[in-house]
């Protein structure tokens, strides 16, 4: 039995050491934000943040993770989070929108270190998460317009 | 569905019913020469609840848009729900969708071009003819389906016409109720404006409206009148997909529900001679491992532990019928062109034998490989059988073929299977094929009553993946004084439509319209021009990948085409702009030479390219400049303009135009799919990845509204893409690449 919070919840899971976090979110907790794409860290589908920081949960074995503070998106409340969601709709980046909850997450790590990103940071930042659909253009604004709402001097020339 | 059918004997039987069908008349009924199907929507109508067609429902609760077309990402909930709500004075928060049930009554009419084989700038009255033929055949057919970019197309007209019946009729409702005359009442933000400005919401209409007859004379409103159309919408799913909330198939979760994977042979089609689960068997979460059709499948309490027990099964294989090797699969695309294996000769303008011996003879050879769909959200689906139903629920854009499929699997009824469609994580065509409907479907049988989710792990999914058509081009060309003289087109891919069909029991022989598709319907005005296409067999298995033919052979045409303006000393854009003879196919060239502001050769290690490809109706111009760095070629800008007769949601023109581009060179550049061993090599995305965000340049898009139809976006800015790069980088470097993936040839930033 592993013990964890998960969104400010605390949760016991009884499954072997070896599964991905992504697992036990999805088909033990029934919390499906993060989502499985690839299986190995190459899409960022399924990015949640474990003690802060944005991990692929499906590399992250449910048995290191003990004790461990797990957000995904559906618990996600920091302020660079709030601003990089509500950017995102306002300029409608999602199409199918299935990789859109990872790269919010990313997106949101990025803002949370580097509150004013160039677009080689954001390219440098986010080129783990891949979106078939192709909503790169808007990714790079939305996340310019929610580093101009935490920090209205943001330039988002680069 | 008819078992077999020809496309050319259904035109030549059903012209004479052509003449009975009117377009533009508006009205649902007009188009009725045999019985309406049923309004499905009043199967379990609740009491003072009201439908007045199959796109609308009104209970004392709220209003429910029925949005047949399935939602791979491409945003056709929302434009179909705003095309009803324009007419029925509904703000796009007034409303829920569905998917509604798979119904004939949702027969998509758009795909009338596909069935009529004629260039889709030819609006002569026999094509026209033809076209009315077609679309009364697929109402005959009532096949709902979704694809071939014709959602808007098919909805532009039906499903205003639905939102103004269900406006008028509750007016009438509202008359009756009130007294007061229809003419003096008016319809504001789901409810009846009385004089005076009183108003009854349609819910406590819909009980009165029920007893009315549908008012089916109805006038649709001008354009210019539009409140949603047009302008700048919120799209219906962008804030549950960014937060998490909104339920893709994969999410749905059911009281007592397995999980289960399958491996299946990677010979595709080929059965599994054999197989050791004794290992697996022991492993964790593990309940059930049984054969399926040519592989295993593995139950159990979490999809990881299935995956991983599915993996250590052990397996013997068959060999499939294609090469196991992909020299092989090259020299059979290679001896198709011969005159005895043609398709069909598409288009056959002046003397092109003549032409040749006059000139001096360009010849070129291009190639373009399989390629996988792998949409972001892997093959899914829940299915539940029972002793006298079987229930299916995952995103599918062929809602009754789920139906026979499930049904057919089980030795059940038609009418006892159902099917529930799901918002997709993306298609680009994979959700026309059926491979997660059937596993899920076999395993859910072998355990009645309970239901089961099957989920692909993505190397699966890349293994059974039907690709995209393989092909060459080879092309002849002759200049003299400076102009074209004669351009000779002959392409050879697999047929992706022959293919996909036949898997669905439809076998065709036709000539199928795709493979040349971007060449044969070029509107340059070139003396000797003849298209010729080949449909290789005996290779693997491929099916439609998004923008399906035009993006071999919009490749193959618009490199060739670049190639001859620059051997007859032109530039490339205005060439182009000279030679093409329809206007509005010219006023995108126009624009797309303005917004680039195009002047010639760039220098300094920079290029510019331009491509020009009409598929599905739609012209789409792109411009795309690109530096040779050090460390390889970087895409700096890309500029778009297409026309499709209208563009109803701006944000979503425009997105969907970005993503195409995304998807043209993503895939130019980076991918192939190559066999060996008679399975694919490339296995997830850091071997077959498209295109990621530090490769994605501005792409600037201009919407044109020149043409005489509506039509859809969804594909058409795909093919242009690569050929455009190709260009721009022979403008760049002086190297010609001829084949994707470019990377094959060249460095990318």
């Amino acid at each position: 039995m592993i013990q964890l919070t998960v969104n400010g919840k605390e949760r016991q899971v009884d499954v072997v050491p070896d599964m991905p976090l992504l697992w036990v979110l999805r088909d033990e907790l029934g919390i499906t934000g993060p989502k499985y794409g690839c299986g190995i860290a190459q899409c960022g589908a399924c990015t949640v943040t474990i003690d802060g920081l944005p991990v692929r949960s499906c590399q992250a074995r449910i048995g290191l993770l003990e004790g461990a503070q797990v957000q995904t998106i559906e618990g996600m409340t920091t302020k660079p989070f709030r601003a990089v969601q509500q950017a995102w709709i306002e300029h409608q980046v999602p199409q199918c929108g299935y990789c859109q909850t990872g790269q919010i997450m990313q997106a949101a790590a990025l803002l949370a270190t580097t509150p004013n990103p160039t677009d080689d940071d954001i390219n440098a930042a986010m080129a783990g998460n891949l979106c078939r659909c192709g909503t790169y253009a808007r990714i790079r604004t939305a996340i310019h317009a929610a580093a101009t709402q935490l920090s209205p001097t943001h330039s988002t020339e680069s | 569905m008819s078992p077999t059918y020809s496309r050319r004997e259904f035109l030549i039987g059903s012209a004479a019913l052509a003449g009975g069908v009117a377009f533009g008349s508006y009205s649902l009924g007009v188009l009725a020469t045999t019985p309406e199907p049923n309004n499905p929507l009043l199967t379990g109508l609740g009491p003072e609840s009201a439908t007045f067609n199959p796109w609308v429902k009104i209970t004392p609760e709220g209003i429910t848009l029925v949005t047949p077309h399935a939602d791979v990402g491409q945003g056709v909930v929302a434009i179909q729900a705003a095309l009803i709500a324009e007419e029925m004075d509904l703000e796009l928060a007034q409303f829920d969708t569905d998917f509604g049930p798979p119904s004939p009554v949702y027969y998509n009419g758009g795909l009338v071009e596909e069935f009529a084989p004629f260039m889709a700038t030819d609006l002569s009255p026999e094509a026209e003819a033809a076209r009315a033929a077609a679309l009364q055949w697929l109402k005959e057919q009532g096949m709902q389906m979704t694809g071939g970019s014709s959602t808007v197309p098919d909805s532009y007209t039906k499903l205003r016409v639905a939102g103004a019946v269900a406006r008028e009729t509750l007016k009438a409702a509202a008359s009756k109720r009130t007294g007061i005359p229809v003419s003096e009442l008016g319809t504001k933000a789901g409810a009846v404006l009385l004089p005076g400005g009183a108003t009854i919401p349609y819910t406590a209409l819909a009980a009165a409206a029920a007893t009315l007859a549908p008012i089916e004379e109805v006038t649709l409103r001008d354009p210019s009148q539009w409140r949603l159309l047009g302008k700048t919408m919120q799209r219906l799913d962008v804030e549950a997909k960014c937060t998490g909330s909104l339920q893709f198939g994969i999410d749905l979760v059911m009281d007592g529900m397995v999980y289960a994977a399958v491996k299946l042979n990677p010979h595709k089609g080929a059965p599994m001679t054999g197989f050791n689960a004794g290992k697996a068997e022991t492993m964790p979460g593990v309940q059930q491992i049984f054969p399926v059709t040519n592989g295993i499948a593995v139950v159990a309490t979490n999809t990881w532990y299935a995956m991983k027990a599915a993996e250590a099964v052990e397996c013997q294989w068959a060999e499939a019928d294609y090469p196991s090797e992909q020299a092989d699969h090259w020299a059979m695309v290679e001896a198709t062109f011969t005159p005895d294996q043609a398709d069909k000769i598409w288009r056959k303008d002046g003397d092109m034998e003549k032409a040749l011996a006059t000139a001096e003879v360009l010849e070129a050879e291009y190639r373009v490989p399989y390629a996988a769909h792998q949409p972001l959200e892997p093959l899914n689906a829940v299915a539940l059988v029972r002793d006298d139903s079987v229930e299916v629920w995952t995103g599918h854009q062929i809602p009754q073929g789920v139906e026979q499929m499930a049904a057919a699997l089980t030795g059940l009824q038609p009418e006892q299977a159902t099917f529930y469609n799901q918002y997709s994580g993306g298609s680009f065509g994979h959700r026309l094929e059926f491979e997660h409907v059937r596993y899920a479907v076999e395993v859910a049988n072998k355990m009645r009553g309970t239901p089961v989710k099957l989920t692909f792990s993505r190397e699966e999914d890349f293994l059974q993946d039907f690709p995209r058509q393989i092909g060459m081009g080879r092309n002849r060309g002759a200049v003299k004084d400076g102009k074209i003289i004669a351009a000779d087109f002959h392409i050879a891919t697999t047929s992706a439509i022959r293919s996909m069909f036949g898997r669905m029991g439809m076998p065709s022989t036709d000539p199928d319209s795709q493979i040349p598709s971007g060449v044969w319907n070029m509107t340059y005005g070139i003396p000797n021009f003849r298209t010729t296409a080949y449909a290789v067999t005996g290779l693997s298995p491929t099916s439609s990948w998004r923008s399906v033919g035009a993006v071999t052979a919009g490749f193959i045409g618009e490199s060739f085409i670049d190639e001859l303006i620059h051997a007859a000393g032109q530039d490339p854009l205005q060439a182009r702009i000279e030679l093409c003879t329809v206007d509005y196919h010219r006023k995108v060239l126009e624009a797309v030479a303005k917004m680039a502001d195009w002047d010639g050769p760039l220098g300094n290690g920079q290029g510019r390219g331009v491509a020009f490809v009409e598929s599905f109706g739609v012209p789409v111009a792109e411009v795309i400049d690109v530096t040779a760095t050090d460390k390889g070629i970087r895409i700096d800008k890309v500029w778009v303009a297409a026309d499709v007769g209208g563009v109803l949601d701006p944000i979503n023109f425009e997105n969907q135009v970005q993503g195409g581009v995304v998807w043209g060179l993503g895939h130019a550049m980076n991918c192939e799919l190559t066999y060996a061993d008679g399975r694919v090599q490339q296995t997830n995305f850091h071997v077959h990845e498209g295109m990621r965000i530090h490769q994605c340049p501005p792409i600037e898009v201009m919407g044109l509204a020149n043409g005489p139809k509506i039509r859809g976006i969804g594909e058409p800015p795909v093919p242009p893409a690569g050929p455009a790069l190709a260009n721009a980088i022979f403008a760049a470097t002086g190297q010609r690449i001829r084949e994707m993936p470019f990377n094959k040839f060249i460095n990318f930033v």
